[in-house]
C-alpha cells in the first residue's frame, strides 16, 4: 500500500485557474521523488498543498493509510506533524541562531526536552556542516549555509516525509554543490523525500521516481532512466529536449 | 526685559512655585508615560486584531480600522472636548487628569496601531509559512517570530510619536488640567513675566523630550545587535 497517496487533488489560489488539477500520485516508503517540470507547472504548489500552505480545493490525500482533512485543525496538525518543508528562500528566522532555528520547533511544538533537542540541533548542525556557526544569526551567513540550516531544521522535526522545495534555486553556483552533498547524505540514510528541483543532473543521480509535471497536471511518472532517456509523451520530450541541450 | 526676569527670578523660583511647578511636571509626565504605555498596548492589540493572519473575524477588523482612521484625524483638541463632553453627558465623575489621560490613551492607541500594523506587515509572509509548516499555530508565530522581529521596525517611529505625545499632553491646558503649559499661564496672570513663565516650561519640556528621544535610539540600537 501506498504510503502517500494523492488522489485527484485540486488547489487554486483563490482565481479561477487551478495550479494543481487532478493530481493523483501513490509513493512508498523510502522513494525518492523528483518532482520536475517548467515555472508554474505546479510543483511547489504541490508541496505547498501536502502541508496546508495551500488549501486543497478538491481531492484526497492519504498519509500513512489516513486520509488527511485539510479543513480539520486537529488531522492538519497532525500531518503537519509528519511533513518537513524547506524552502527555496530558506525562510530561517530572522530573529534567532542557527540552534536556537533547529531547535525551536522540537521544543516549544513537540514539547521535547530542552538539553536532549540542544544536543541533537549541536549535531545536526555538526553533520550538514555548520559545526562552528551554532550562535550565527541567518543574516550572518551564506546562502548555502543558511539553506543548510534548513535542512536541520526540517530533521530536527523527524519528519515521515522531507519535502525539498528548489532548494539550490536561490543559491549562487559554487553554493549549490555544498546543499546537494547535504540531500545526498540524507539519501544514504534512506528518508522518504519529495524533491522539486531544476537540477536534472541531481534527480537522475539520487530519485528512485520522477515525476513530470505541466500545468498543474501529471503528465508523466516513471523511473529516471525513462523519464531522461526514453520520455514518452511529446510535452516531456520536448521539455528534456530544450534542458539537455543547455 | 531682562532686568525685570532678573529683578523676578529670585520670588519666582521661590519655595511654593518651585512646588507648583513640579507637581504640573509630575501630571505632565503621568499624562505622557501612562497614556504612551497604555496606548500602545491597546495600539498592538487593535493591529493583531487588523492582521488577516491572526483575526478571520471580518467585523472585529473593520471596528478596529475604522476606530484608528478615524482617531488618527481628530485633532487632540477635538478628542479632548468629546471626551469631555461624553463625560458629562454619561454623569460620570472624572477628574480634568481622567479626562485628559483617557484622551491620550485612546489617541496614543489609534497612532500606535498604526505602527504596529506596519511593524507586523513588515515580516516577509514566508516567515508566517515556516512557522505555520511547523505547527507553530497564529499565537506563537506571533509572539516568537514575528512580533520580535517588528519591534525593532516599530521602535524608531513609536518613540517619534511618544515625542508627539508629551507635547500633545499642553493641550490638556485648555480644560483646565494643571500640567505644565496650564501651570505657566497661570503663573503668568500671577503677574510673572511671559518670559520667565513659558521658558521654564519650555526647557522643562526640553528635558522630558530629548532624554526620551535619546533613550529610544540607545534601545534602538541594543537591538540591532540583538
Amino acid at each position: 500500500m501506498a504510503f502517500l497517496a494523492l488522489d485527484g487533488l485540486c488547489a487554486s489560489y483563490g482565481g479561477a485557474k487551478d495550479v494543481l488539477s487532478d493530481v493523483t500520485l501513490n509513493f512508498a516508503k523510502g522513494e525518492v521523488v523528483g518532482l520536475i517540470g517548467p515555472s508554474g507547472s505546479g510543483k511547489s504548489s504541490l508541496l505547498r498543498a501536502l502541508v496546508g500552505l495551500l488549501k486543497p480545493r478538491a481531492g484526497q490525500v492519504t498519509l500513512g493509510g489516513e486520509a488527511v482533512d485539510y479543513g480539520s485543525r486537529q488531522s492538519l496538525r497532525a500531518a503537519r506533524d509528519r511533513f518537513a518543508i524547506v524552502f527555496q528562500q530558506y525562510n530561517l528566522f530572522q530573529n534567532m541562531t542557527a540552534l536556537r532555528n533547529v531547535a525551536i520547533a522540537p521544543t516549544l511544538v513537540k514539547k521535547r526536552k530542552a538539553a536532549e533537542v540542544e544536543a541533537e540541533a549541536r549535531s545536526l548542525l555538526t553533520k550538514v556542516g555548520l559545526g562552528e556557526k551554532f550562535n550565527a544569526y541567518p543574516d550572518e551567513l551564506s546562502g548555502g549555509q543558511q539553506q543548510r540550516v534548513a535542512i536541520a531544521r526540517a530533521l530536527a522535526l523527524h519528519p515521515d516525509i522531507l519535502l525539498l522545495d528548489e532548494v539550490t534555486s536561490a543559491l549562487d553556483p559554487e553554493l549549490v554543490g555544498e546543499v546537494l552533498d547535504t540531500i545526498r547524505a540524507l539519501h544514504a540514510e534512506g528518508i522518504t523525500m519529495l524533491i522539486v528541483s531544476h537540477e536534472m543532473a541531481f534527480i537522475r543521480e539520487v530519485a528512485t521516481t520522477v515525476v513530470f509535471m505541466d500545468q498543474g497536471r501529471v503528465v508523466e511518472v516513471g523511473p529516471p532512466a525513462q523519464i531522461f532517456d526514453a520520455p514518452q509523451s511529446p510535452r516531456l520530450r520536448d521539455f528534456t529536449a530544450r534542458i539537455l541541450r543547455h | 526685559m531682562w532686568d525685570q526676569v532678573v529683578e523676578e527670578a529670585p520670588r519666582f523660583f521661590g519655595y511654593y512655585n518651585l512646588i507648583f511647578i513640579g507637581e504640573a511636571l509630575v501630571n505632565t509626565l503621568l499624562l505622557s508615560w501612562i497614556g504612551a504605555t497604555v496606548g500602545f498596548g491597546f495600539g498592538f492589540l487593535f493591529a493583531i486584531c487588523r492582521h488577516p493572519r491572526l483575526f478571520g473575524l471580518l467585523p472585529l477588523r473593520i471596528l478596529a480600522t475604522l476606530y484608528v482612521e478615524l482617531f488618527r484625524r481628530i485633532p487632540f483638541l477635538v478628542k479632548l472636548m468629546c471626551v469631555f463632553f461624553a463625560f458629562q453627558l454619561s454623569g460620570a465623575q472624572a477628574s480634568l487628569f481622567t479626562i485628559a489621560l483617557v484622551t491620550v490613551v485612546l489617541s496614543a492607541a489609534a497612532f500606535a496601531a498604526e505602527i504596529a500594523r506596519a511593524g507586523l506587515e513588515s515580516i516577509p509572509a514566508p516567515q508566517w509559512d515556516a512557522a505555520e509548516a511547523m505547527n507553530f499555530g497564529r499565537w506563537r508565530t506571533l509572539w516568537r517570530v514575528v512580533a520580535p522581529q517588528s519591534f525593532r521596525i516599530v521602535l524608531p517611529p513609536l518613540f517619534g510619536y511618544t515625542v508627539g505625545f508629551i507635547k500633545s499632553t499642553s493641550i490638556a491646558s485648555q480644560i483646565g488640567v494643571m500640567e505644565l503649559t496650564y501651570a505657566a499661564k497661570i503663573l503668568n496672570t500671577r503677574g510673572f513675566s511671559a518670559l520667565l513663565c513659558f521658558g521654564t516650561i519650555l526647557l522643562l519640556y526640553f528635558l522630558i523630550c530629548w532624554p526620551t528621544k535619546h533613550f529610544g535610539e540607545r534601545l534602538e540600537r541594543r537591538l540591532a545587535r540583538r
